[in-house]
């Protein structure tokens, strides 16, 4: 099914592209309210969580550049010894940075 | 005044949870900006991108789907690759569930209005459910106004900033998002379910269409938490 470039047309086009996205937004949320959330569902839904964002980023770090990786790394390094989010992230961008400076 | 118990969000959270974003939600600027740019060169108007990244509000899939804005714009492929890019909001949902079982209905859908990578991921790393909710609804207020001046600066001042790459600007995601993860990390038994995801999101890159490796890698790590032997107490 296509839509005319029409104003009218590319409007309804991106409407329908938002509420595709709000279904995924909402989505988890309606499933999870009708699935009685026992100790073996929390225990999924406990280690799904970080895996979403090992998922995310796994490819960042194999398919990236060195400056990147070394992004990764220095954020890493220093979130594990500062525990605090904001230098670890500008350690990482600093890092990718000054690598594709140099 | 409110125990940690308590759910209702207040305007305090909200404010606290728009601050606490706020850092982070400057770089989106740079995001819109480059898609804003980039709608405009694939022919959409002005009014036509504002609306998209106001509305979608979903920087990977509007830029996914760029290329469909021609002539006529194929509605299926649009939805395909929307759905398909954005599916992994299904599992953070699922994963913030237990943060919005009290809400009324009403306002619990309201809240995931504005979900995101980066407000989910901070709002996942502790603290009460009202403090959680402030940070996924005032933190998406923050995240949604840069993207929004983002896309508007693009749209009206062309290029700006083509190769955010020279700038180190496009590792600034995947280092929030690392960030998010350790501090969320609890003990190691969770690098049993991250190695599976890892693994997992390695080999549907390999052999899986263009973005299932999320989802893959997500259920996978899920799966794995989901045999390991349940821990003394039930709530981690």
């Amino acid at each position: 099914m296509m839509l005319d470039a029409t104003r009218g047309g590319v409007m309804l086009a991106i409407v329908i592209m938002a509420l595709a996205t709000y279904l995924t937004r909402a989505g988890g949320v309606f499933v999870m309210s009708r699935v009685p959330i026992g100790p073996r569902v929390e225990r999924f839904i406990n280690a799904m969580a970080g895996s979403v964002l090992v998922a995310v980023i796994t490819p960042m770090a194999v398919n990236g550049d060195w400056g990147a990786r070394m992004a990764l790394v220095a954020t890493l390094g220093v979130m594990l010894v500062l525990r605090k989010p904001l230098p670890a992230i500008t350690a990482g961008i600093l890092t990718a940075a000054l690598w594709r400076l140099f | 005044m409110t125990p940690e118990h308590d759910s209702r969000l207040t305007l305090d959270h909200l404010v606290s949870g728009f601050r606490r974003m706020a850092p982070l939600s400057l770089f989106v600027i740079v995001f819109g900006l480059a898609f804003g740019v980039a709608a405009l060169q694939q022919g959409l108007s002005g009014l036509e991108t504002m609306m998209m990244s106001g509305l979608v509000f979903a920087g990977a899939a509007q830029f996914a789907t760029l290329e469909l804005w021609g002539e006529t714009v194929p509605l299926l492929p649009l939805v395909a690759i929307t759905l398909a890019i954005n599916a992994r909001h299904l599992l953070m949902g699922a994963a913030f569930y237990p943060h919005l079982r009290e809400l009324p209905v009403g306002r619990r859908y309201a809240s995931l209005i504005l979900l995101t990578d980066a407000n989910w991921a901070m709002a996942m790393t502790g603290g009460s459910t009202a403090a959680r909710l402030g940070i996924l609804v005032g933190g998406g207020i923050a995240l949604w106004s840069t993207w929004m001046i983002g896309t508007g600066l693009g749209v009206v001042f062309g290029s700006g900033i083509s190769e955010p790459e020279s700038f180190g600007l496009d590792a600034i995601m995947g280092c929030f998002l690392l960030a998010m993860l350790v501090g969320d990390k609890r003990d190691l038994s969770v690098l049993l379910p991250w190695g599976a995801a890892a693994l997992a999101a390695l080999a549907a890159m390999a052999w899986l269409p263009p973005h299932a490796h999320v989802i893959v890698g997500a259920l996978a790590g899920g799966v794995v938490g989901l045999l390991l032997p349940s821990r003394q107490e039930g709530r981690v």
